[in-house]
């Protein structure tokens, strides 16, 4: 059951890459975090408190409350698509697949603490990290870039998922915190950028430098 | 029981800005309680410190702590209560000075921030002393770090504040840097991040050396030692000035702690340790001294009688590792003793004096001491006060400078006098420092309580200067209260130092000596308030004789001039003029003198400064040659936000390879 929810995880990773509609990009990182949600029900065999708080709070936050703020946000500034790409969504498209290959390449032999984990976790994570990752570097509008950092970080809270027993907590609400509070920052931030250059293309931050 | 006491203290302390915070940005009643909060955990402080200073042994607890980093380790002994009665002493005094001389209806930009960066400050530093754990300790030491930061940019609008700020962050990090790679290294020598003294074992003569050396830097640049001391003259002089005397009093303190904690940590030290801490001082005292007869902003000159300060303590650091290189317990219990006796004392006169110029400036709204003049007239509680912490910072009995003084003096000699040993010269380069020292703060006191409080204004204010109010006069009498009872009493001090010095010098414990078989404190307690009852005696009858002629209403310079003039009175620099030409080699002083031409000379000006010789001869321009040699790698930084994140990824793609192969 939970393989086929990372692979769907992967596959919606694809799609973010190839698609230049905002609201489909948005829909895509919204998808992943609510399977992010159910997933930590499926991949632990007995369900506490714990894992159905964190389960709740990932399902509302990633997959509901986040997304309704990128929809409002591409609404008030006006942007429907990435028009001109840094990177091309076929090359993106290449590069992710050659972001999986390698993560599926160095899940095997990282060196992880904890006996051995799901290799298929492991690859599903780096795969995710490394799509958020193309994602920042390939496109021109912030709002892009914003999801590209989202589905970032629903490839570390994968990773996180390995590690729900070790880790205290604490940290794990601190950290879907922390995701909430930077992209209501960003929001802000966006907003600011639509105001400064009557445009969300992130070329003209280049005059910030000093 | 006093561990947790010093915990509430550390809590109370790091939350005493939070209700002026969330008050309103002209509420009396936010920084009401901001103080009340303040001065509870003092309170706690001052008794906790108090009961391990009492106690024989130190206490400890460990609680878990879910973090990396693992546990919370505490520690209290002598050495950590000796700093913590200093930290709550100063600090209580300082923020009830702070509610008149800084009220945040005056001050409604930045009033709450400075509430709230002085409460987590105390907070930090009283969590540091007692912190036995490296993480912890360097946890401790960025908060008091940062929290210093907003503190010296409380008035953050002002050009020179910023300017002041920027140079303290500079300076504070790379003191961090060095702390960072003296706990790495310490961890790697002792196997555990808690702090316990090395086995001797354990760490080579090499690892130790460079732990001290790296010990040395980091504590040093945080404590203003010459030649780390360059952030110092600045940021003390562009603070509030209670926030200049928490400074000044107690926050370079903790770099002098660090460096005592550091010599208690290390293996019993080599010579050349003792050596370099005594050179180093007299250097460090020398250079304060002379710096500070060279300016003429107030609060400027009593920055650089810090340096001056930290390098006595030093002094008598440096002797007591020298005792310890050498086996010899009565040179480490006097140099202990006088170090840290010097850091209360310290402590005690220069927040007098920096809450002494607070209230100069707060009258008057100048801290240029060539536009001052006559203040005594005018402030004769603030004159009075103020010419007590000078004269203790002199060193002059029978105040307690003195007495801090003439431990390290005693010690020094009985090195000199030492039979057979070649030691004598470190005691030859120290006594005339101090003497050389002792003199110059005298002269450069002089000037200042002259030029400052005596003689005719020099210039008309807008609004006449009007002595402080009870809160502003109130601390710093209980400052001088202080003073004169450690000058008159020293004896009462004693068993206090005794425990510090059994302390710090634990790894030759058993061979701890009663301070009253080393110098003559309790003679000198009996013959200090002797001597002043008699003088005072002495001076009510004399008073009662001429009060005839007692308080003549005639002006000061009434000796018969034709038209006085106050610009006929000798200036703050035209009075140090010589002592400064006399250093001119090592002060390179700039001056534009005026060109005086023909018989009639059109109306000139005159303009000096003294800016800091090591800031301006060295760490600008290293620091400007750096910034140019790293020029080519600008091209990094082209500000598109897509390639840094590109750099990002392919770091993350090398280590990733670099982990999995």
């Amino acid at each position: 059951m939970f393989k086929l929810l990372l692979t769907l995880i992967v596959f919606l990773n694809f799609f973010a890459l190839g698609s230049s509609r905002m609201r489909a990009i948005i829909r895509t990182a919204g998808l992943q975090g609510a399977i992010l949600g159910l997933l930590t029900l499926v991949a632990h065999e007995h369900i506490g408190s714990r894992q159905v708080i964190v389960a709740t709070l990932t399902f509302a936050i990633k997959g509901v409350v986040i997304p309704s703020l990128l929809f409002r946000a591409i609404r008030d500034a006006h942007i429907r698509r990435e028009v001109e790409p840094l990177l091309g969504f076929v090359p993106s498209l290449l590069f992710g697949g050659l972001g999986t290959a390698l993560a599926v390449l160095f899940a095997g032999r990282l060196p992880l603490d904890g006996g051995t984990p799901d290799a298929y976790f492991v690859s599903t994570a780096l795969s995710t990290i490394l799509t958020g990752f193309i994602l920042i570097i390939a496109r021109h509008k912030a709002i892009t870039q914003v999801v590209g950092y989202l589905i970032l970080e629903n490839g570390i809270f994968v990773f996180g998922l390995l590690l729900i027993e070790a880790m205290p907590f604490f940290v794990e609400m601190g950290v879907l915190l922390d995701v909430f509070v930077g992209v209501f920052i960003m929001g802000i931030i966006i907003n600011r950028i639509q105001r400064t250059f009557s445009s969300l293309d992130t070329v003209h931050l280049e005059r910030l430098k000093d | 029981m006093a561990l947790e006491l010093i915990l509430i203290a550390a809590l109370l302390s790091a939350v005493s800005g939070i209700p002026s915070a969330l008050a309103g940005a002209a509420s009396r009643r936010g920084q009401q309680v901001s103080a009340i909060l303040g001065i509870a955990a003092s309170v706690a402080g001052i008794a906790a410190a108090v009961q391990v200073l009492g106690s024989s042994g130190a206490v400890e607890r460990t609680y878990l702590w879910n973090l990396p980093g693992g546990i919370v380790r505490l520690r209290a002994d002598a050495l950590s209560a000796g700093f913590l009665l200093s930290i709550h002493v100063i600090s209580a005094l300082a923020t009830v000075y702070g509610l008149e001389y800084w009220p945040q209806a005056a001050h409604p930009a930045n009033g709450r921030k400075l509430r709230l960066s002085w409460g987590l400050m105390t907070g930090a530093m009283t969590l540091l002393v007692v912190a036995s754990n490296a993480i912890l300790f360097l946890v401790a030491w960025e908060v008091m770090a940062l929290a210093g930061f907003f503190l010296v940019t409380t008035e953050s609008h002002k050009e020179d504040v910023r300017e002041a700020g920027w140079v303290y962050f500079v300076a504070t990090h790379a003191s961090s840097l060095a702390l960072f790679a003296f706990f790495a290294l310490y961890r790697v020598a002792s196997g555990s991040f808690d702090l316990r003294p090395l086995d001797e074992m354990a760490a080579g003569p090499a690892t130790a050396n460079v732990l001290f050396l790296l010990a040395l830097v980091g504590f040093g640049i945080k404590a203003g030692i010459f030649p780390f001391h360059v952030w110092l003259p600045s940021a003390h002089a562009n603070s509030p000035s209670h926030v200049s005397a928490m400074l000044s009093g107690v926050l370079i303190k903790l770099g002098v702690y660090g460096v005592m904690r550091a010599c208690w940590l290390l293996p019993v030290p080599p010579l050349w340790w003792g050596v370099l801490l005594t050179v180093l001082g007299a250097c460090s005292g020398v250079y304060g001294v002379v710096f500070a007869i060279g300016q003429h902003d107030l609060k400027r000159l009593l920055a650089y009688h810090s340096i001056e300060n930290i390098g006595i303590i030093f002094l008598g650091l440096g002797l007591a590792v020298f005792g310890q290189a050498c086996h010899e317990p009565a040179w480490v219990a006097l140099g202990i003793a006088g170090a840290m006796l010097h850091v209360w004392n310290h402590g005690l006169f220069k927040s007098l004096l920096f809450l002494g110029a607070g209230s100069v400036l707060h009258a008057t709204g100048t801290r240029e001491i060539d536009h001052l003049g006559g203040l005594a007239k005018r402030m004769p509680w603030t004159s009075g006060l103020f010419m007590v912490g000078a004269a203790a910072i002199c060193g002059l009995p029978p105040l307690n400078g003195f007495i801090s003084e003439l431990l390290i003096y005693v010690g020094y000699f009985r090195v000199v006098i030492a039979p057979n040993f070649t030691g004598w010269s470190l005691g030859a380069l120290a006594i005339p420092a101090l003497g050389l020292i002792g003199g110059l703060a005298v002269a450069c006191f002089v000037k200042v309580h002259g030029a400052v409080f005596l003689g005719e204004a020099r210039k008309e204010f807008e609004h006449p200067p009007h002595e402080a109010g009870l809160r502003m006069l109130g601390p710093m009498g209980a400052l001088a209260a202080l003073c004169f009872a450690i000058g008159l009493l020293p004896v009462l001090a004693a068993p206090g130092l005794e425990a510090i010095g059994a302390a710090w010098a634990s790894r030759t414990a058993g061979e701890t000596l009663l301070l009253g078989t080393l110098a003559p404190l309790e003679l000198l307690s009996m013959v200090g308030p002797s001597l002043l009852l008699v003088a005072l005696v002495l001076f009510a009858l004399l008073a009662y004789k001429g009060r005839a002629a007692w308080r003549a209403p005639v002006p000061t310079w009434g000796c018969g001039y034709a038209a006085p003039s106050a610009r006929m009175q000798y200036t703050a620099s035209s009075f140090g003029q010589m002592l400064v030409g006399l250093y001119r080699w090592l002060l390179i002083p700039r001056a534009k003198p005026p060109h005086v031409t023909g018989l009639f000379p059109a109306s000139s000006a005159f303009h000096s400064e003294q800016p800091d010789v090591v800031l301006d001869r060295a760490v600008h321009p290293t620091m400007k040659a750096a910034a140019h040699s790293v020029m080519p790698l600008r091209m990094f930084q082209h500000g598109r936000v897509q390639f840094y994140a590109l750099y990002i990824l392919l770091t993350l793609l090398a280590l990733l390879a670099v982990v999995s192969t």
